[in-house]
């Protein structure tokens, strides 16, 4: 019989169905194998107790035919939603001690649907990083290696890394992200699993501790395209308390999965193939995945997206402006840490508490943002970025309208990269959303699926991107990549 | 652009970041490094072109004139590093 | 009427006159139930942090949703002051740090307010009108409190009007007088009120001003570097903050310095601005539009139905009153400063001589409330028995001065005009016997003086009148007795 950890949501919702085995047999389980896995660092707070307690009363909830769609799933929550009576720290230091009086709204909704908390997941800090190495509580790692080279620790991807490790070190069925430039679909891409950035407006932002709220949207991230949509049917819905939350109907997106895609359009831009060009390695992959849609029935077009250069630096300004913004409630006054030394004025606590309590990376992204809003700079900075945004939305609107239902990209430029190897420089880093971040700023779906390992033996993600709340033809043609590829291959960890 | 010290200094209180003066020239040329980057923007021509102001179509949702929220002050500075009496304590403010 | 308005407020400096120029922000919380972001209270005096919702203390992942109610009273307020209404328009952030300030910034309205430029016209007390241009008007959150003599070394933080609903009005630079500055106030309170849209309490905070004050010498073209005098909480301060700023600017002008654009505060106790430069440092807002947030945006039929359910406003109403009711400029524009005031005067008024409405209401009823310190809907007397009141007069039932002495009865006891005059037998004697026995009687007793008015000095005829008034207790209808003494004593 297969490990209880390696089960699929929706091999898990039959067997707990059939009673083969417990809510509680299935978060314990998971309770052990995140001790025996506990050097993957992908949870900031476990959350044993509560996990056990939502198992029960999951357990009595199927007994009394009462099960909803995520019942006794034992999940990871990224440590950005608020979670009531549990600490949520964001990654980082200056909320080390915060414990929201609140739920977030996405996280509610799953405990609806029947949903476990095994803990919160670790992140980079404030959602700001791809690699998981600016959290404030240790980098998440990588439950992949490169082949042959057992010792040479990864990164999971950011910021949602202790997501992606969590789910594919199989001590979460599954778990949300936060995706802001690629915050879902880079660790899904590096870490093997399956993650999607829904349509902006198609999650409530409310309770999510805020990085850049015109991009940010909570997305699910799990080991199976199906599963993906179990949860993505969960998580999304209109909620009054978010301005920017759209009122719209949440369709059956478990049920738009196996529909095929015979005669979809899946546009393939020539832009996706930057100038210093892109690992041949990678192309082949991404050739590899247009292959097996057109033999799916899909037929592939190239079509142009040519503001697709200008996004990352777009998206390096709009983002850090909005988080300098966001940020400014961290000032030790109503939560938090503080630091406070005899005489200190108002602006001396201000200024040592935010020294203190925010990482590099954060800082950084405050002082480029502040920047970009300052007097005589706005025009050139701001204005510049959200007028090239427009753009970047306009091309692809062009190719939507240009009769395009899908446009598949890589997910990333390359595969997990090893620990320590981009921290000491920003843009390099940065790079490493260039294929999600156009994306984020038209507020499309985009769905990162595993095709194919590396000639290193690594995970490689292909990228499906969608018409705004048009989730269901994405996870459509990510099941049917997903059929064709054929990925099963486990990280070493799990093999040993 | 390249941020000279100065600047950086001024944004960082602008920002209410302590940087340490030994700090100022490494993170201005980190800074400047980033800036520099982000000036390829310049080559696109935005002539005409209507800043976004939000990706979702949609206008902007309406709540009713009703009281709906508040009234638990113990909830609001339960997180609070110092309070007193139900206030938020700060460093006393010289106006 | 002419935008610029003409003034003869001149300051004298030692190289001559200097005119100041004056415009004003005034800061109006709006009248709603919940406020301008969150579902909490709006109600003042509550206990510290009861009237705060997650969002209004800025709890990590709190998100704004608009009150229908602020933007209605919004779109109000720019009908009442004859503005262009933006169907579109912008919340911005208002970016910085400070200890009442809970999310670092404040969700304002900066490139695209929701109302435009509008006018208000001012009312001076010579009779005379002039308007003041409004720049615009736009919708932000009010931030906390903060008590700063509850302990040694910490100030106290309470966010209950943290998001409470403001309205910035701002005006165009077209006063040139403190007396323009107060009468622009008191206008903008009349209109608000009017309106319904802010109780404009000065005292209470729910009106607060901001006075941007630079001089020039007259005639000179162009405007010199202003100062801002922050949150002036009454309209006497207004005045008074206008003259000791002014006269600043001239000091330093004369002295051959430059005036620094700054943000001041005024100190009523010892009658100055000081520079609050402490707090100015490097201020720098960095707005950009608020991206929790969508562009605020309703069609013409929303702003259609509001002007709707406009009242009559004070301008058109002096005009009816002046109309109608034959009142001069200065009477009408008195009466109209509150509603209820209007209306009452109007009850009176309401098929009367006006003008005599008019006096009874201005100089009779407004003393009596004064002395009383009550307001209109607690006056001693009705609009019905004050206009009862004129009745007895213009049908001679009773005399002017009999009339006064009724209404202060009708003040004391409430009672109606008519029943106190029969039950005290005030009622003028118009019965031509009585009053001719009276006058026999004064007559008889005072033949020398009788004789006098016959040998020509008929000045002593008021003499009569007033003897002849004296024995009726005053019953008498003095037309009457005048006439009736002329005859007996004259032929």
């Amino acid at each position: 019989m297969t490990a209880l950890t390696d089960l699929t949501i929706a091999e898990a919702r039959a067997g707990l169905a059939a009673g083969d085995f417990t809510a509680t047999e299935l978060t314990e389980a998971h309770l052990a194998a995140m001790e025996a896995r506990a050097g993957l660092n992908a949870y900031i707070t476990p959350t044993a107790e509560r996990a056990l307690a939502m198992a029960k009363t999951s357990d009595a909830r199927i007994h009394a035919g009462q099960a909803g769609t995520m019942e006794g799933i034992p999940i990871a929550m990224k440590d950005l939603f608020c979670t009531n009576g549990v600490r949520t720290t964001a990654g980082s230091t200056i909320l080390g001690t915060f414990v929201p009086p609140y739920e977030s709204t996405v996280s509610a909704k799953l405990w609806d649907a029947g949903a476990v908390l095994l803990g919160k997941a670790n992140q980079d800090e404030f959602a700001m990083g791809s690699s998981n190495e600016t959290s404030a509580f240790g980098n998440a790692v990588n439950p992949w290696t490169r082949a042959g080279d057992p010792d040479t620790t990864l990164v999971p991807g950011g910021s949602s890394g202790g997501s992606a490790a969590a789910v594919a070190g199989r001590i979460a069925m599954a778990a949300t992200g936060t995706d802001t430039g690629g915050s879902i679909r880079q660790p899904a891409s590096f870490c093997g699993i399956v993650g999607l950035k829904p349509t902006y407006g198609r999650c409530s932002r409310w309770g999510i501790v805020a990085f850049a709220s015109s991009l940010d949207q909570a997305g699910p991230m799990a080991r199976t395209v199906t599963d993906t949509a179990i949860m993505m049917g969960a998580m999304a819905g209109h909620d009054p308390q978010d301005s920017t939350s759209a009122p719209v109907a949440v369709p059956d997106f478990a049920a738009a999965v196996e529909q095929g895609v015979k005669g979809l359009k899946v546009g393939i831009p020539k832009e996706y193939r930057p100038e210093q060009g892109l690992s041949p390695e990678i192309d082949a992959i991404w050739a590899q995945g247009m292959a097996m849609l057109r033999d799916a029935g899909a037929e592939t077009v190239d079509i142009s997206l040519p503001h697709t250069k200008y996004a990352l630096p777009t998206y390096y300004i709009i983002a850090p402006a909005e988080a300098s913004s966001n940020l400014a409630r961290y000032d030790g006054v109503r939560y938090g840490l503080r630091v406070l030394e005899e005489g200190d004025s108002l602006n001396d606590m201000y200024c040592k508490t935010r020294a203190a309590g925010f990482g590099a990376e954060v800082k950084r992204r405050i002082l480029i943002g502040t920047y970009a809003l300052s007097a005589g700079y706005y025009d050139a900075y701001y204005l510049k970025a959200q007028k090239v945004r427009t753009l970047i939305a306009q091309d692809f609107k062009a190719a939507f309208d240009g009769g395009v239902d899908v446009i598949l990209t890589p997910t990333t430029p390359s595969a997990a990269f090893p620990i320590g190897a981009e921290i000491d420089d920003p843009v390099t880093m940065y790079l490493n959303d260039v294929f999600t971040v156009p994306t984020s700023l038209a507020g499309l779906p985009g769905l990162s699926v595993p095709v194919a390992l590396t000639s290193e033996g690594l995970p490689q993600g292909l990228q499906l991107i969608g018409r705004p709340f048009d989730e269901e033809t994405v996870l459509r043609a990510g099941r049917a990549l997903e059929k064709a590829a054929g990925f099963t291959a486990k990280p070493r960890l799990l093999e040993g | 652009m390249s941020l000279d010290k100065e600047t950086v200094h001024r944004i960082a209180f602008l920002a209410r970041v302590a940087v340490p003066d030994d700090q100022l020239d490494p993170l201005s040329r980190e800074l400047s490094g980033i800036l520099h980057w982000i000036e390829q923007l310049g080559e696109v021509d935005t002539t005409s072109v209507e800043p976004m102001t939000s990706v979702a179509e949609m206008t902007l949702p309406w709540r009713d004139d009703v009281v709906t929220d508040g009234g638990y002050p113990e909830r609001v500075t339960a997180n609070a590093p110092e309070s007193q009496d139900g206030f938020y304590l700060v460093p006393k403010v010289v106006e | 009427m002419d935008a610029t308005p003409e003034t003869s407020y001149r300051l004298r400096g030692e190289t001559g006159d200097w005119e100041v120029v004056i415009g004003l922000e005034v800061h109006a919380q709006v009248i709603s139930t919940a406020k301008l972001f969150s579902g909490a209270s709006t109600t003042f005096g509550a206990a510290p942090n009861s009237q705060v919702s997650l969002v209004d203390a800025a709890m990590p992942g709190m998100l704004p949703v608009i009150n229908r109610a602020c933007v209605e009273q919004a779109v109000r307020t720019g009908l009442g002051l004859r503005a262009h209404i933006n169907t579109t328009s912008v919340f911005a952030r208002k970016n910085y740090f400070y200890a009442d300030l809970p999310q670092g910034y404040q969700i304002s309205q900066y490139e695209q307010p929701i109302v435009g430029e509008g006018s208000l016209v001012l009312d001076m007390p010579d009779g005379a009108s002039r308007t003041v241009g409004i720049e615009r008007l736009h919708l932000e959150q009010d931030a906390g409190k903060s008590l700063h003599d509850q302990h040694p070394s910490r100030s106290f933080i309470d966010l209950n009007r943290s998001g409470v609903a403001l309205m910035e009005i701002v005006s165009k630079p077209d006063m040139r007088s403190p007396e323009e500055a107060g009468a622009y106030l008191r206008k903008l309170r009349s209109i608000l009120r009017y309106l319904g849209t802010c109780d404009g309490n000065m005292e209470e905070g729910s009106m607060r001003a901001d006075v941007n004050v630079s001089v020039r010498k007259v005639g000179e073209p162009g405007l010199r570097t202003r100062c801002e005098v922050k949150n002036v909480n009454s309209v006497r301060f207004v005045m008074q903050a206008i003259e000791v700023e002014a006269m600043r600017h001239i000091e330093i002008w004369e002295s051959g310095a430059e005036v620094e654009q700054e943000t001041r505060l005024f100190d009523p106790a010892r009658g100055e601005t000081r520079s609050m430069r402490s707090k100015e440092e490097a201020h720098d807002y960095r707005y950009f539009p608020d991206p929790d947030l969508l562009p605020l945006t309703f069609d013409d039929a929303f702003v259609d139905r509001i002007r709707a359910t406009l009242p009559e406003l004070p301008d058109d109403k002096k005009a009816r009153f002046i109309a109608d009711y034959g009142l001069t400029p200065y009477d009408a524009s008195v009466l109209v400063v509150d509603r209820k005031e209007a209306d009452f005067f109007e009850a009176v008024a309401k098929g009367r001589d006006g003008k005599a409405a008019a006096n009874w209401v201005i100089s009779t009823l407004f003393g009596t409330l004064n002395k009383r310190g009550v307001g209109i809907e607690d006056s001693p007397v009705s609009a019905e028995n004050l206009g009862k009141l004129i009745d007895l007069i213009a049908d001679d039932t009773i005399s002017g001065r009999i009339a006064k002495e009724v209404y202060e009865i009708m003040v004391e006891t409430g009672g109606a005009p008519d029943a106190i005059v029969e039950e005290r037998g005030l009622k003028q004697v118009t019965d031509t016997g009585a009053i001719e026995a009276a006058i026999d009687q004064v007559m008889a007793a005072n033949p020398d003086k009788v004789e006098q008015v016959k040998g020509g000095k008929e000045k002593l005829l008021g003499w009569f009148t007033g003897q002849v008034m004296k024995a009726t207790q005053g019953k008498a209808n003095p037309g009457m007795v005048n006439e009736l003494l002329k005859k007996k004593i004259l032929g």
